[in-house]
């Protein structure tokens, strides 16, 4: 167990409350974006004592791409779709916070059930990326508004970043590269349907888009 | 090298197309690539390609099926899109010009061109996590195509496929790096390698990553509980696109999880992912009688069934042994059967302009007879009547059941099956009978009956019957071999 690693992944869990009990679409793009940069950092971190060049330009790339490229993207969607600054969870923030509590009590319990062949990094990492799955989870089902089940995706994915970055070390890094492509072309993507949705509906809270629906959950 | 091309062909004409002002052009520029997609794959077929990238880009025996169908699907949906959108194109001319950087139809024209590449990549995928690249590409490629009549309605289908989708594959991503940790590292993610290391896998690590790999890929492959996108998407979209996602898209997701099983026979864990896929199989089959049984919309309808045979199809696979080749069968043929139907209800829609079931009525008597025959043979050929593909494919996926002494599964299996036949019985005949009460205008019957549009679903109905009838030699070596390697011996 080494220290920085340590307080690297705690910081990563803290930062999945704070998200959760804050009140402000700004502040959740901030904190996204911090942990995305801390996820980051964690391939660097792991192989401090033998560093490829491979890890760089991974561990560059995702930093640039969480850290500035999504929120820049996030906060220009904001802008354009002029939107009230609040999160509005179902529920109420304490009980958010409850629940992200529980979660990381559950991730803690379901990893404690799978043996490790090799000795671990770090014997937080996979509980905490299960809990930063499951908070990424939670804003998507719990948040009213497209743009914050976006950042609920982004936190998502911070979570299985972690895993990756912690449990496999340096894969190939080209299907690396291929897949942080992707997630960019995701966002993207999801920021033109904000903007297109903000337009069509004067809003973008997808709990009022439920036009879609089957004649037994009608009635 | 002809897997490369059959990927970068598509791509890079997609993206050129974005480009081309003239419609005329653009369209040719569709229906030129999905033509030499087939031919290509005709030309790939039975030949041993090593690819590029060390074998990252291969199709093997498993993969191959949903080649062939993935193009003939591809070049049978570019020969009724074009003249869809020679058709729809009045309806956007005043927005062209107005701040836009491409037209709508640019957009169209260039994602499904991407669609097929991205399609092709996930089919030739060796690699795991490109594999995962290529699903979760597929997703953004075709979520323009879904909004493409820019209504609230398809702007909200679009969100929830973009949404659900992403957030499905995400956890099948958790799913490729479990598998990773269960190899130990050890190797590259290849398939082959990954196989031929399964004796000293994790089988722990292993049993939770198929698990993962079939939540995330079941999302997108639309079964049942994880379905909610599927009926959106497939009835907003334009009747092409839901072909397409029906016929082709589905059937990509499914080669995900396949993978996955690959690996765990390999691993000795067989037993184990046909429970899970008996389960989810007639679920899914439960969910789709349901929801035809009360349903008022005829495209929903149709997305349900896909659910009802992705279900099929599932289950086929996890009972093992003929089922296999039973669910290839009835694979190829729902593909077919189920584009031509969603062709069709795109002329009926051209037509009367109205999804509702209740609203439409007599399509077989009034002006639209074309349609309302071709409407009645394909729901006989989707229930699995019998010149059809599909009932040769339930038929043996039901033996097996039998043979295997199971008799519970085989009671849920027959039950739901009725119900659906007889929600869609009701709907279809209460479409087709009866006196169409009004008269469309000239424009919308030329449209509804123009030549390919009418040619394309009679062609795929002809192919499900006459693989039916006489099951060509060729055909039944490549569906063998498929089903070869997921562990029918």
């Amino acid at each position: 167990m080494e220290m920085p690693i340590d307080f690297v992944i705690v910081t990563v869990l803290l930062m999945n409350l704070m998200m959760l009990s804050s009140s402000r679409i700004r502040t959740c793009i901030q904190i996204a974006a911090v942990q995305g940069i801390l996820v980051g950092f964690m391939p660097v971190i792991i192989d401090i004592h033998s560093i490829l060049p491979g890890i760089i330009i991974i561990s560059f790339f995702s930093i640039i791409l969480k850290g500035m490229i999504f929120p820049g993207l996030l906060f220009r969607a904001l802008r354009e779709a002029n939107i009230r600054k609040e999160v509005e969870p179902l529920g109420g923030y304490p009980l958010s916070l409850l629940m992200g509590v529980l979660m990381f009590a559950l991730s803690f319990w379901l990893t404690s059930r799978l043996e490790y062949a090799q000795p671990l990094i770090s014997y937080l990492a996979a509980p905490v990326s299960f809990a930063t799955f499951f908070t990424g989870a939670l804003i998507i089902v719990s948040r009213m508004k497209a743009i914050t089940q976006v950042i609920g995706y982004l936190v998502l994915e911070n979570g299985i970043f972690l895993f990756g970055a912690v449990f496999l070390g340096a894969q190939s890094f080209l299907v690396e590269l291929a897949i942080l492509l992707d997630i960019f072309v995701a966002v993207f993507v999801m920021g033109i349907a904000i903007f297109h949705i903000s337009r069509e509906f004067d809003h973008i809270d997808t709990h009022k888009l439920s036009e879609l629906k089957d004649l037994i959950t009608k009635k | 090298m002809v897997t490369v091309l059959l990927i970068t062909i598509p791509l890079f004409f997609g993206v050129v197309s974005f480009f081309i002002r003239d419609d005329f052009m653009r369209r040719g520029v569709i229906v030129a690539c999905s033509g030499a997609h087939l031919a290509l794959t005709c030309f790939a077929w039975g030949k041993q390609d090593f690819g590029l990238l060390g074998g990252w880009f291969v199709f093997d025996d498993v993969s191959f099926v949903f080649l062939i169908i993935t193009s003939v699907l591809f070049l049978g949906a570019s020969l009724y899109g074009v003249q869809y959108l020679s058709n729809e194109s009045g309806h956007f001319k005043d927005e062209n010009k107005k701040h836009k950087i491409f037209s709508n139809e640019a957009v169209f024209s260039g994602c499904f061109l991407l669609f097929l590449s991205t399609m092709t990549t996930v089919i030739a995928s060796q690699h795991l996590a490109l594999l995962w690249v290529g699903v979760e590409a597929t997703t953004l490629a075709s979520a323009p195509l879904i909004y493409f009549h820019r209504t609230k309605r398809s702007l909200e289908a679009t969100w929830k496929y973009l949404l659900i989708c992403s957030v499905g594959i995400a956890v099948a991503l958790l799913g490729i790096f479990f598998l990773a940790v269960a190899n130990n590292n050890q190797s590259e993610m290849l398939l082959a390698k990954v196989i031929e290391n399964a004796w000293q896998i994790n089988i722990p690590w292993l049993k939770a990553a198929f698990l993962l790999l079939f939540v995330g890929y079941g999302t997108k492959m639309g079964l049942a509980p994880f379905h909610t996108w599927l009926p959106d998407a497939h009835s907003e979209a334009p009747s092409v696109v839901s072909a397409l996602l029906s016929g082709a898209l589905l059937n990509c997701a499914f080669l995900g999880i396949l993978r996955g099983y690959q690996i765990c026979i390999a691993a000795g864990l067989q037993s184990y992912c046909q429970e899970i896929f008996i389960v989810f199989g007639l679920l899914s089959i439960l969910f789709a009688a349901v929801f035809i049984l009360g349903q008022t919309d005829y495209k929903r309808m149709l997305a349900y069934s896909s659910i009802e045979h992705m279900g099929i199809i599932t289950l086929g696979i996890g009972l093992g042994g003929g089922a296999v080749f039973g669910a290839m069968a009835n694979m190829l043929g729902h593909s077919l059967t189920k584009a031509g139907l969603f062709f069709v209800a795109g002329n009926i829609f051209s037509y009367f302009k109205t999804k509702k079931i209740s609203d439409i009525q007599g399509i077989a008597a009034g002006e639209m007879c074309r349609s309302g025959v071709l409407w009645m043979v394909g729901f006989l050929l989707i229930t699995g009547m019998p010149p059809s593909v599909i009932f040769f494919g339930k038929f043996i996926i039901l033996k097996e059941a039998l043979l295997q002494g199971r008799y519970g599964v085989t009671v849920c299996f027959l039950i739901t099956l009725a119900v659906v036949f007889i929600g869609m019985t009701r709907i279809f005949i209460s479409m087709v009978q009866g006196v169409s009460a009004e008269k469309k205008s000239k424009s919308d019957l030329r449209q509804a009956n123009a030549f390919w549009r009418t040619l394309t679903p009679v062609v795929f109905f002809v192919l499900a019957i006459g693989i039916g009838v006489f099951f060509p030699v060729w055909l039944t070596r490549a569906l063998e071999a498929a089903a070869k390697g997921l562990g029918w011996f």
